[in-house]
């Protein structure tokens, strides 16, 4: 926590700066796709809020583990600090992803495996967030949390490999390939800035979280021991 | 510049697409400040109220 003191102001500081870089490098000096034109330029927030959705919910289900096996309350603090962050990136790729769907595939939405598994990503956030808040007691809340994080895992790599697994509307993945990525590095660039920008935008704003669950346990222990005295 | 707000004749996906993106990520960060403010203030009072009783 002490660490997370320290780098705080610099990842606001960089998650800002990367932030109005990467809007702007998408929006003007990106150049339009070949076949898809402008629509491109909705891959700069689309697939950096999809990335996030994946890697927010592997931190909860890696924290959840820890919770379970070792009972750290930090893993119990990190994981639920990060679920309305991770819903939230959720939310993004799945609009955004739609209104590049409407003029790419010709419809908003499809119930393919890549975008059906991925709304099913966005409940399991829900349905997490649901029970930290039906669950008073913070212990038995992070136990049953923690449970739901670890089985709600099992979606991660249905999303990640539905689109190999199954034939769907959704394109394969173009950047992590085994041959290098797919993309000409004028719109790979802007991609990347956007890339780091959100994950830095997460790690700040996770920290901040985290300080503010600390903080909330802290005032329930001494509302209890006021209580009690 | 207006060839620039058109996006090819794509304006009406791409700006909302982004403003969404602003907006929500703008949110985030609303909530979480207020939240950390909120719980800064719970928790000063809450342990000035203790120190004074100590005190007393």
């Amino acid at each position: 926590m002490t660490l997370s003191g320290v780098l705080l102001p610099w990842l606001i500081g960089a998650a800002a700066l990367l932030m109005v870089v990467g809007f702007i490098w998408g929006l003007v000096f990106a150049p339009p796709d070949y076949q898809q034109g402008d629509t491109v330029r909705i891959m700069f927030v689309h697939v950096p809020a999809a990335w996030l959705s994946l890697l927010c919910y592997s931190l909860i289900a890696t924290a959840s583990v820890i919770s379970l096996i070792w009972r750290h309350a930090l893993a119990d603090v990190a994981a639920k600090s990060a679920a309305p962050l991770g819903a939230a990136f959720t939310f993004l790729a799945l609009v955004t992803g739609m209104l590049w769907g409407q003029p790419m595939w010709g419809t908003f939405w499809v119930w393919d495996a890549r975008l059906t598994s991925f709304l099913v990503l966005f409940f399991i956030y829900i349905g997490y967030m649901a029970l930290w808040e039906t669950i008073d007691d913070p212990q038995k809340a992070g136990r049953a949390a923690a449970i739901l994080g670890v089985v709600g895992f099992i979606n991660v790599p249905i999303v990640k490999f539905s689109v190999d697994w199954w034939n769907t509307l959704h394109q394969p993945a173009s950047i992590s390939r085994l041959d290098g990525p797919a993309i000409h590095w004028t719109i790979l660039t802007p991609l990347l800035i956007m890339a780091v920008a959100y994950t830095v935008f997460f790690f700040a704003l996770l920290f901040i979280r985290m300080r503010t669950e600390i903080m909330k346990r802290r005032v329930r222990s001494l509302q209890l021991a006021q209580a009690a005295g | 510049m207006a060839e620039f707000f058109s996006m090819g004749g794509y304006a009406a996906y791409v700006w909302p697409a982004f403003l969404i993106s602003i907006v929500v990520l703008a949110g985030l960060v609303i909530n979480t400040l207020a939240n950390y403010r909120k719980q800064q203030t719970i928790l000063a009072a809450i342990e000035n109220s203790q120190t004074e009783d100590t005190e007393a």
